[in-house]
């Protein structure tokens, strides 16, 4: 089973207890179906588990069959700047069939960025190269496609419904 | 499946309908071989996808990247402009099969390729294989990891 090669780190965006028993990582692509399916489901898990749960979000975005996958991934890296990555990252699942260039700069006008700061980052060659570094280590974790999870540094690929993915995680807490 | 160390038997296969690609011709790079069992179907689509993706981070070790499986030209063709990949996909159309059974990865029973990786070297020597269950997108991670410890002999 392929292993995560890069481990949790100060560059990677964390939700809920820092010291939780579970860490689940998720490789993920803001205009690919399957994500947008996920993340409700992945909403409700963390909901369930509480403070049993630490959740990771990386980019990997494939950007030949979906054009607006990148800018959406760069967009989530410039709310970071902000401190509204998760914000970001919730909205652009929310609203993912319009991820137009036009619609991400709208989008942090409504979760009340500072627009223009956001626009400048936006350019921001640093934010290109965390999203190129997150899609890498992903590959080199042997991420074959989006969504890919990793549960405490370990390949999960089961079904990620609700059921077996709740099931699975609460079954390593005994 | 042909092993490590093994000569990388020569081929000369369509890649588009006026263009072919001969093994030799890729002497002085590293080149992986991505037997896949048909264009269309979800993992094989999956699984170029990705590495039409991953292209950028082949190259970094002079590598290129060829796809091959029993279809037609026609359907290469179709299925290349469909997916935007920038990589050739050949076709093992006419003796059907021949490229795989030269490198031992023919599904007699299937009529289609193994789902199968090589990478080979600069001198044209099998320096890595892979044999992935075919329902199983093998991903990029031991292409890469073999890439990277030949770049460091």
């Amino acid at each position: 089973m392929p292993k995560l090669r890069t481990a949790v780190n100060s560059k990677d965006h964390v939700q809920g207890n820092a010291n939780a028993p579970i860490e689940l990582l998720e490789y993920g692509d803001y205009q690919c179906p399957h994500c947008g399916h996920a993340y409700p489901i992945i909403k409700s898990i963390q909901k369930k588990m509480g403070a049993k749960l630490k959740f990771v979000f990386r980019n990997f975005p494939l950007a030949e069959v979906h054009p607006n996958a990148v800018h959406a991934a760069v967009s989530s890296e410039a709310a970071a700047l902000q401190n509204k990555f998760w914000e970001m990252h919730d909205h652009l699942f929310e609203y993912q069939s319009r991820l137009d260039d036009k619609s991400l700069v709208k989008y942090a006008g409504q979760l009340k960025l500072n627009v223009e700061q956001f626009e400048t980052d936006f350019e921001n060659p640093e934010l290109i190269q965390k999203v190129d570094a997150d899609f890498e280590s992903g590959v080199r974790s042997g991420v074959n496609g989006t969504p890919s999870f990793f549960i405490n540094g370990e390949k999960y690929d089961d079904s990620w419904d609700e059921e077996t993915l709740l099931t699975y995680l609460e079954s390593l807490l005994t | 499946m042909l092993s490590i160390g093994t000569k990388a038997p020569e081929f000369s296969l369509a890649s588009t309908p006026d263009q072919k690609v001969q093994l030799s011709q890729l002497k002085g790079k590293k080149v992986i071989l991505a037997f896949y069992p048909a264009d269309w179907s979800p993992v094989c689509s999956d699984q170029m996808g990705l590495y039409n993706e991953t292209l950028k981070l082949f190259h970094q070790h002079n590598a290129e990247l060829i796809g091959i499986s029993v279809d037609s030209k026609w359907s290469h063709f179709a299925f290349c402009q469909d997916r935007k990949f920038h990589f050739p996909l050949l076709a093992d159309f006419e003796p059907k099969g021949a490229v795989a059974k030269l490198y031992d990865v023919y599904d007699a029973t299937e009529g289609e390729s193994q789902r199968a990786l090589f990478v080979i070297d600069e001198e044209g020597i099998i320096r890595w294989n892979y044999l992935s269950p075919v329902g199983m997108n093998p991903g990029a991670d031991g292409i890469l990891d073999a890439l990277e410890s030949m770049d460091k002999k």
